[in-house]
């Protein structure tokens, strides 16, 4: 066991952790924060994804002890019902999830995806890699194919992103 | 209350709330993470211990002996559920699979073991220490092997007769000019649901209560009943959120077996989530299917002749995946035969997937359309709208409820331009594509069940609808809230909905698409009642009551809805029963997809480009969550043509790509932007709604039409799924 303090959405939390435990379960089952969803555990999914540091990571492939002192924004630091971010309030707009499960996921990737095209971080599908990205459909579907929605919500996901990318800040 | 005669006008037909595309109710909190799922309840009286299930590693045999003893000495251990200490367990009803391999081994990673721990490390670990021998059994896992001396299947509930046959099929076949006898063949497919099965099971005395993730209720709770050898009325079931099912957590899973033994065995609540790895050869799936399809017609294009036969494989004892059921459907000709052979296989179990026998039926009778078209001279969808009927053409006297299948075809060619088509395959050329585009038809049948709820009224004016019914991400809060707020006459901020918890009122759950018509269903007659009670109260005479934005009124008298409850909660509860309505109509619901592809001239690969989705189920409760439930079904279509499949290891009897890496469902670049539509209409036959389900029509005749846009792109055609690239590279046209 050992003693590992994180910045989670702006608190810190300090918890006693076995060195196996990993951050997505640090923080489902020691923080209590099950926004985070456990869909495979093995990073094939995105399910689990969290931004640490202001980079979104598959948080089930990392060890807790690996992130001491780090800064942790999880979906429930970015919203709570009555008071969503641009981002969920388009996704329950544009019906971006069916049952809800790769949601939390799906919602920290996009954030931080966007937030990656506006520092001129190129994708795969970038034609060049000299100019800036921009938000395209195109460019979203391929920088969010990290994260599966079995209930196939990805036409209204990417629906939800572009209205939020293009909505002035 | 009883639905015996069709539907006149009610109070749902207003539509000021239903009908409506309003945002899921439950939107809040799907999308901040607050929302709990199974494994994420916080509030289990008790120190929660943790499962962790250990699958076997043969796929047919014994455990001739299962050493426990460093997995009991590690540290933090509580308990280790064998075969030896679990006690005689049952199965369930609807799945034949057993839940521990007790001691001999059904299919591989059947459960030989759950670890129970402080921790799920610990838990985890501890598997690692535990040791089993086996004897290994000879198994059979090769259904081609079997094509010859499978034998015809026995009938089962659900799923139809195993043998059809009406006129003379194989005389009229061996008469047409125009013929057609291809076999088609597809794979095993997993739900792949993204929320893990999982379970927290906790006792009290003799009592159990298990958060879980179940579409059905009452099954979950008649087969735990029967698993355990426990009364049902020792039971609850509570699953508000469930994370995708598709027919894969219809019922009990060895998840909720597994989670109340450890819980039993630790005097402890446990909760398990099966790993993600063991999910393919562990849970049930959608079996391979091999399709005989013949299909017979005059030289202008009408279909005299239409059979379809079909092998599938499942454990003893288990259901057939009833591939002809649309075929005995879908299109007119007056000689028909359907027949359904069942071999015995050592994998897990072939069960339920969405659309069960439909979406693989129409992979194969959707092909054959197109291939027959082709040889008719005649347009895929000229050549469907010809064979069309408005009767069910095993029994001319039955009419269908509706059937506006060519007003989906037509509007769906209209739509999507299907006029630009070339006849000829491979003639299209965009830079390095080649480019396609296919269609088909959809049929999915339109069931609907007694489903009961329980309304009340309080004083506030809020209506709180409680029913056993489940939302799987399907819509259902939104849609139980809608009917209750037109019924009642309150907007939908006024109404509590509250699912999923197998002490309320009974319905027939998520399934068979039937969940969205049965429960609005069941709601519709509790508000009925609670109508008349909020009439009875205010001493309306309830004849000439209406109800509308927030107020009961009467005559010149109006009040305020919640007044009626000022000395105390109404609350009444009724269900919603049948008639013969059923037998008397076809009641089905159709649709017609249309796929645009490119392939990839140099290399192969397939991207798809455009889709459309043309539905007909009667009245669409809400149409923002239906289309979500039809596009939904595309992209699963779009898995089912081009990516998934679980590979059979034929020599050690197990799915080997058994997890998300291996299992390729499509991603967000898979999928292009979606149109879906539906067609106007009601059908008075099915409910005072008027509706049907959708969730699983839109699945059905998806991969076909993308398989005969492929077809169309590149003029070689794959008859076996998933079209993936190696099975039509070398035969692309040559480049120029
Ligand atoms: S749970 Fe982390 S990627 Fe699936
Ligand atoms: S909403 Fe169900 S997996 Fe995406």
């Amino acid at each position: 066991m050992v003693r590992v303090s994180l910045r989670v959405n702006d608190e810190v939390r300090s918890v006693d952790l076995d060195t196996r435990t990993t951050l997505l379960d640090a923080l489902r089952e020691h923080l209590q924060l099950t926004g985070s969803k456990k869909g495979c555990d093995h990073g094939q999914c995105g399910a689990c994804t969290v931004m640490v540091e202001g980079q979104r990571i598959y948080s089930c492939l990392t060890l807790a002890v690996m992130h001491e002192g780090n800064t942790v924004t999880t979906i429930e630091g970015l919203g709570r019902p009555g008071n969503l971010h641009p981002m969920q309030a388009a996704f329950v707009k544009h019906d971006g999830y069916q049952c809800g499960y790769c949601t939390p996921g799906q919602i920290c990737a996009s954030v931080a995806a966007l937030d990656e095209i506006k520092a001129g971080v190129p994708s795969h599908v970038t034609a060049d890699l000299m100019a800036t990205p921009q938000v395209t459909a195109d460019e979203l579907r391929e920088r969010m194919s990290g994260n599966i929605c079995r209930c196939g919500a990805y036409s209204n996901i990417v629906d939800a992103i572009i209205e939020v990318a293009r909505s002035p800040a | 209350m009883k639905f015996d005669t069709p539907a006149t006008n009610n109070p749902i037909d207003q539509l000021k709330v239903v009908g409506q595309p309003l945002d899921r109710v439950e939107g809040p909190l799907k999308t901040t993470g607050q929302a709990p799922y199974a494994y994420e309840w916080q509030d289990v009286p008790g120190r929660m211990a943790y499962g962790y299930i250990l699958g076997a590693t043969i796929a047919k045999g014994r455990i001739a002996a299962i050493d426990t003893a460093a997995a009991r000495r590690a540290p933090g251990v509580l308990a280790v559920v064998t075969h030896e200490n679990a006690g005689p367990l049952g199965r369930g009803q609807f799945y034949v699979q057993r839940f521990l391999a007790a001691p001999e081994v059904d299919h591989y990673h059947q459960p030989i073991a759950l670890i129970v721990a402080e921790t799920f490390e610990g838990a985890r670990d501890a598997a690692g220490l535990v040791r089993a021998r086996y004897v290994e059994g000879r198994g059979a896992f090769d259904l081609a092997a079997q094509r010859d001396t499978a034998p015809v299947a026995q009938r089962a509930p659900f799923g139809g007769p195993p043998e059809t046959a009406v006129g003379d099929f194989e005389g009229a076949f061996a008469a047409a000019p125009v013929t057609l006898d291809e076999t088609y063949t597809t794979p095993d497919q997993a739900h792949a649901m993204m929320e893990p099965h999982a379970t927290i099971a906790a006792w009290e005395g003799d009592r159990l209560t298990c958060r879980t993730s179940i579409q059905q209720m009452n099954w979950g709770l008649r087969d735990l009943s029967l698993a355990l050898g426990i009364p049902k009325d020792r039971i609850r079931l509570i699953s508000p959120y469930i994370g995708g099912g598709f027919g894969g957590k219809g019922t009990v899973q060895s998840d909720l077996v597994l989670a109340a033994l450890g819980a039993r065995a630790a005097g402890r609540p446990v909760k398990v989530a099966m790993q993600r790895p063991l999910m393919f050869n562990n849970t049930i799936h959608r079996p391979a299917t091999i399709q005989r399809i013949r299909i017979g017609a005059t030289r202008d294009g009408r279909i005299t002749a239409i059979g379809h036969e079909s092998w599938s494989g499942n454990l003893p004892g288990g259901r057939t995946e009833p591939t002809t059921l649309s075929t005995r459907f879908l299109y007119a000709g007056a000689n028909r035969m359907t027949r359904v052979r069942l071999a015995v296989l050592d994998l897990a179990e072939g069960n339920a997937m969405r659309a069960p026998g439909e979406a693989p039926g129409l992979m194969a009778l959707e092909i054959a359309m197109d291939e027959m078209a082709e040889r008719l001279g005649l347009d895929p969808v000229a050549f469907r709208i010809l064979n069309d009927t408005q009767v069910d053409p095993e029994k001319p006297e039955r009419p269908f409820s509706t059937r506006p299948f060519v007003e989906c075809l037509r509007v769906g060619a209209e739509r999507f331009g299907w006029s630009r088509r070339s006849p000829r395959p491979g003639a299209v050329r965009d830079g390095a594509w080649l480019v396609g585009m296919g269609m088909a038809g959809a049929i999915r049948g339109a069931p609907i069940s007694k489903a009961g709820a329980r309304a009340r009224l309080d004083a506030r004016g809020i209506v709180t609808i409680e029913t056993d019914m489940t939302d799987i991400g399907t819509g259902s809060y939104t849609i139980v809230a809608q009917t209750a707020a037109e019924m009642m006459g309150v907007p939908l901020e006024r109404v509590v909905a509250k699912l999923g918890d197998s002490s309320f009122p009974e319905t027939p759950g998520s399934g068979g698409q039937q969940g969205a018509p049965s429960v609005t269903a069941g709601v519709y007659a509790a508000c009925t009642k609670l109508r008349e009670a909020v009439a009875h109260r205010l001493g309306f005479n309830s004849a000439d009551v209406t109800f509308a934005d927030g107020e009961v009124r009467s005559g010149n008298r109006a009040v305020p809805l919640g007044q009626a409850a000022g000395a105390g909660d109404i609350t009444v509860e009724d269900s919603m029963e049948y008639g013969d309505l059923s037998q008397r109509f076809a009641q089905q619901t159709f649709g017609a997809h249309f796929a645009e592809v490119g392939v990839d001239a140099y290399t192969g690969e397939v991207r798809v480009r455009r889709m459309l989705a043309v539905c007909a189920a009667g009245r669409i409760l809400n149409p923002k969550t239906a289309r979500s439930q039809v596009i939904g079904g595309m992209v699963m279509g779009i898995g089912a043509a081009l990516t998934e499949e679980m590979t059979v290891d034929k020599r050690r009897g197990f799915f080997v790509n058994h997890d998300l890496a291996g299992y390729e469902v499509p991603v967000h670049a898979d999928v292009p932007h979606l149109d879906a539509v539906f067609i106007d209409e009601v059908d008075p036959t099915m409910s005072p709604l008027k509706a049907k389900g959708v969730g699983e029509l839109g699945l059905t005749g998806v991969a076909p039409a993308i398989a005969n846009a492929i077809y169309n792109a590149i003029g070689v055609r794959v008859r076996d799924y998933p079209l993936t690239l190696d099975k039509y590279l070398e035969h692309l046209p040559a480049l120029a």
